[in-house]
């Protein structure tokens, strides 16, 4: 199985990205420079976080209409997986491969802390490793993570089983002080409706290890990793 | 400036003096020419020439077994094992910061990570010491909130973007910084030892390149700004500060470093003060070259910029690259990748000058060592002031406080009661007895701005960006490891202007201490510091006094730690209006983790583990110039000073017995917690130790003092070489051999457990609080006084 980790100029969570692959989950991974347009060779697809083409325009919008990502969206609807972190989430969503938007957060800046996020289904190649109503701790690092979407389409995300990630409280609660930054319903992370598509402001590849404070979001990769190996 | 006739009032503008006008005549032997006249003014100004400092600074040790590149290099560079390098500087950016706090500080930042990866290396942190005026000062709190707001605000914006985690640092409040307030700016880079890179023009013919954001008129003379004192029209000044464009800067780090694996750099330097013109005057003068550059050729934002502008211009975001003959085309094509401009704009010249061709015409020609080793050097006057010698004179009695167990405050009109209104519930006036009054000074404490938790600050910077933050910020230092090793590097930043105002010699030995403590104290070896040096106006012998005192004071710490002097900064002029800031040395201390698994934080583990005071514990309290004087008490510099205040006494060999003792305890994993007491004293240290922190609940702990001494003084002196450890008991036997082998004293006082902070004294409570209620002040104090500038400035 092989990996490509998306680089746009601004991207700053690409090698992140890239050691968790190389060194956690042990597969071969490669950078792909954001105007190359040819993915044939990659199982999956992560873009990483951080500031593409410095968000100038709105987070994620410019590279929204990168070579790259005119092939990320043929990929996705080929059914290869793509994993968008916190930026990437924010790219999915501009290029219409993940509903709904990234707005400011409620306190208007920027958070950078270690966040409950519950597990709100097993059923995606993301966290089928993980048990429903589990509760992680993983680091955020954003100003526009506030997810925002229409009433149809919340209705849609809730009926279809696609909210993937939810923040909470250590117990797993949703009581008010435990939404980070105001996202409607609590929404830290959603899937595409063919559910190969995954989308969350919360980094999984900063919480790979003890040493780090937290190794939680290992069990995104573990995941990942054990749905291409079944596929091969 | 547009003027090409040189008058005594032009001279003046650029801030030479009449004599200096005269020297610069003498070395040419001829009229200069108005670029030159430029090219002058910013190589001999105070930020670019150290011309006040250069005399005092040479006393500083530089020199040490793991120190690679000493000062005088656009960072300095230790050796930390196995091939790798740490390239680290710190850096003041004060002046902009205060003209406009979100850019100034933005660019503080851009800055000295150009400074690290100039020489080769990846910058993998970034820490930063800001200090303002006091937030509720009834005149100007409501600007200085915003200033600090504004600050974060920029800070966060470059840092974040550019992708490099802000790890720690400092914030403090005091009114000496009201109208001068201070951001200074840390950073390190790792490189490996035999890539490293150097600002010189080498190599006789090679092509010099122009290479990154294109020049604007922005920030012409930023350099000479930084170099005068501030008066009511400073804000008018807008203009000279630069704006920055951390995206810019991310491409520019990636295409630097790639051209450097390539092979074809000889010699790379950014162009930050003074821009175009220090860099290259520079580059030539340490090669001892010559540089030829054609302005026509230099990429440019504005239409019809004069040769003088382009010269002078700080705009972000460029580099200076000598390039090896031949691969020119190489260096071009990998800026391309990057979309960035890369252009030959001359090249090395064996004749030892700075030229400077624009349109065809010669308008500059300047031996370059004119402009650096030919630079004025003075040797300022220097006068002790009168407050401080009578600070020496130690009379009897003057000392103001301490002593009795009745010495806290008397009635709320000492209390600094408008610091602590929002979050105080109970003034003290209605609590009786010596003991509640113990209890409410260490809320009062915990709750006031300078040692409530920083949260509200470092939260809004990324600092866990590259996946190698060990320890999070709030810590004694932070710890980043290095990713191919086992090891990982510590850093901390610490200044106490007020110690130094007070003391200035002393005041710089303690900080030095203190950092060295604050890096011990997590299980790392310090190697060497960088400095920042704030001061007022060096044409003040009482401040060239200071700055003397200082570098004396440091140099001795240094020496006696083993941690010499590898980069720093000087900057003067932090004066407005005739009022100047504490003398404020900022000290960033590096050190070495063996084996990052043995890090230690700050925080209790476990109900049962025991508590120890590492260091001397009674009969040497300080309190004279103690947050508690200043906080509780209410106490200004200036009352300390005339009550005889002194600041708490250092002995560099007991220090140096402590550290080695917490890291030798550290490194065979003894330890469960270390914390330095420092300032707000053992009580503070202690209930900061009691409080939750990432993957931890807060945990109680019962303290028993020794009676005999002023209660007061033990719970808040801020007595130096001292360390809050906590361990097993059964560690409890090693531990004390540890101690005892290197020379340090160490007490057990008590026992984890509980959900209480219990401190007994003499037989009786002195302090008894729940944890959980004190850390809620404590965590929740700056974001109350500080969220509501910040929902104001979105709505305006």
């Amino acid at each position: 199985m092989k990996f490509g980790v998306i680089v746009f100029p601004g991207s700053n969570c690409d090698h992140d990205a890239y050691h968790v692959i190389s060194k956690h989950v042990g597969q071969p991974v490669d950078f792909i420079w954001h105007r190359e347009t040819d993915l044939s060779t990659y199982d999956a697809v992560i873009i990483p976080g951080g500031f593409s083409y410095g968000d100038y325009l709105r987070a994620g919008a410019l590279a929204s209409h990168s070579p790259v990502m005119a092939s990320v969206k043929g990929f996705a609807a080929s059914g290869r997986v793509v994993l968008g972190i916190c930026n990437g989430f924010q790219i999915l969503c501009e290029s219409g491969l993940l509903p709904g938007a990234l707005i400011r957060n409620r306190e208007l800046h920027f958070i950078c802390q270690h966040v409950n996020v519950r597990v709100e289904t097993t059923e995606t190649p993301f966290t089928h490793e993980l048990r429903a109503g589990q509760v992680l701790s993983l680091p955020v690092a954003h100003a526009e993570g506030n997810y925002v979407c229409d009433d149809e389409t919340y209705e849609e995300l809730v009926r279809e089983d696609r909210i993937v990630f939810r923040y909470c409280d250590p117990a797993g609660g949703l009581g008010e002080g435990s939404n980070l930054n105001g996202s409607r319903d609590h929404i830290a992370g959603i899937c595409s409706r063919e559910r190969n598509v995954l989308g969350l402001m919360p980094h999984p590849e900063r919480a790979c290890e003890d040493l780090l404070g937290s190794a939680d979001g290992s069990g995104v990769f573990r995941s990942l990793a054990a749905t291409l190996a079944a596929a091969r | 400036m547009n003027s090409e006739t040189i008058t005594p009032e032009v001279v003046a503008a650029h801030n030479l003096t009449p004599e200096e006008f005269a020297r610069i005549r003498e070395l040419l032997g001829r009229e200069p020419t108005f670029v030159e006249l430029g090219v002058f003014s910013v190589m001999w100004s105070e930020h670019c020439s150290y011309k006040s400092s250069r005399t005092h600074l040479k006393r500083l040790p530089t020199k040490g077994e793991r120190v690679i590149v000493p000062p005088g290099e656009n960072a300095g560079i230790v050796d930390v094992g196995d091939g790798w390098c740490a390239a680290f500087k710190v850096e003041s950016h004060n002046h902009p910061s205060f003209i406009e706090p979100f850019q100034g500080a933005a660019t503080g930042v851009g800055g000295i990570l150009r400074d690290i990866f100039t020489m080769g290396a990846r910058p993998v942190a970034a820490m930063n010491s800001l200090r303002f005026g006091t937030l509720s000062d009834p005149k100007h709190g409501r600007r200085n909130r915003a200033l600090l707001a504004g600050v974060v605000a920029g800070i966060a914006h470059y840092g974040n973007a550019f992708g490099v985690p802000t790890v720690g640092g400092e914030v403090v409040f005091d009114d000496a910084y009201g109208f001068n307030p201070l951001v200074n700016a840390f950073a390190l880079g790792l490189v490996r030892h035999d890539q490293i890179f150097f600002g010189k023009a080498a190599g006789i013919g090679n092509p010099v390149l122009y290479v990154g954001a294109k020049t604007g008129r922005d920030g012409i003379h930023g350099a000479t700004m930084a170099s005068a004192e501030f008066d009511e029209e400073a804000l008018e000044k807008r203009p000279t500060v630069q704006v920055g464009d951390p995206f810019l800067e991310k491409l520019l780090l990636e295409a630097c470093l790639e051209a450097m694996r390539a092979g074809a750099v000889a010699g790379i330097q950014d162009m930050g003060a003074a821009g175009l013109t220090s860099s290259s005057c520079e580059m030539a003068a340490r090669a001892g070259n010559g540089i030829e550059l054609d302005l026509s050729l230099v990429p440019q934002r504005e239409v019809g910029m004069t040769a003088y502008e382009i010269m002078l211009s700080e705009s972000q975001e460029r580099m200076l690259i000598v390039a090896h003959s031949g691969r020119e085309r190489q260096v071009i094509d990998i800026f391309r990748k990057w979309d960035l401009d890369a252009v030959v704009i001359g090249r090395v010249t064996d004749a030892g000058s700075v030229v400077v061709v624009h349109e065809g015409r010669k308008l500059a020609d300047i031996p370059s060592k004119y402009l650096t080793d030919e630079a004025p050097r003075y040797e300022r006057p220097m006068r002790a002031p009168s407050a401080a010698a009578r600070a020496e004179s130690q009379v009897p009695g003057a000392n103001g406080v301490g002593g009795a167990d009745n010495d806290a405050p008397a009635n709320a009109s000492v209390v600094n009661s408008d610091e602590l209104d929002e979050v105080l519930a109970a003034p003290s006036a209605v609590v009786s007895g010596a003991d509640a009054n113990h209890d409410e000074a260490l809320r009062l404490l915990l709750a006031s701005p300078n040692l409530a938790s920083k949260e509200w600050v470092y939260r809004q910077y990324d600092h866990m960006v590259r996946t190698n933050t060990a320890v999070l910020p709030g810590a004694d230092a932070a710890v980043v490891r290095i990713k191919e090793t086992r090891r990982a590097l510590a850093m901390s930043l610490d200044g106490n202007g007020r110690y130094c105002r007070i003391d200035p010699r002393e005041g710089a030995r303690l900080i030095v201490a203190e950092s060295a403590r604050n890096v011990a104290c997590v299980g790392a070896r310090p190697l060497a510091i960088t400095n920042c040096l704030n001061f007022a106006s060096p044409e003040r012998p009482e401040v060239m006094w200071a700055f003397s005192e200082v570098i004396d004071g440091m140099a001795e710490a240094c020496e006696a730690l083993g941690t010499p002097v590898v980069s720093g900064n000087v900057s003067f002029y932090n004066e407005t209006e005739g009022r100047g800031i504490h003398p404020t040395p900022v000290i960033g201390m590096v050190g070495l983790v063996e084996d990052v698994r043995r890090v230690v934080t700050q925080g209790f583990k476990r109900a049962g583990h025991l508590v120890a005071l590492v260091g001397p514990a009674e009969g040497e309290e300080d309190l004279d110039a103690s947050e508690y004087a200043a906080a509780v008490l209410g106490r200004s510099v200036e009352q300390m000073i005339e009550g005889g205040a002194r600041v708490p006494r250092l002995d560099l060999a007991r220090e140096l017995a402590v550290q080695r003792a917490v890291l030798l305890a550290a490194e065979e994993g003894l330890l469960q917690s270390a914390h330095d007491c420092s300032d707000g004293g053992l009580a503070v240290a202690l209930a900061e130790s009691c409080f939750s922190s990432h993957g931890r609940t807060p945990l109680g702990v019962t303290v028993e003092l020794g009676g005999g001494t002023a209660v007061t003084a033990a719970l808040f002196g801020e007595t130096p070489s001292r360390v809050v450890v906590s361990f097993e008991e059964a560690q409890r036997t090693r531990l004390e051999r540890i101690a005892a082998q290197a020379g340090a004293p160490l007490k057990v006082i008590g026992r984890v457990g509980g959900t209480r902070l219990h401190i007994r004294a003499g037989g009786r409570d002195c302090v008894s609080h729940e944890v959980s209620e004190l850390e809620a002040l404590w965590r929740g104090s700056l974001g109350a006084r500080l969220q509501a500038e910040v929902i104001a400035a979105a709505a305006e």
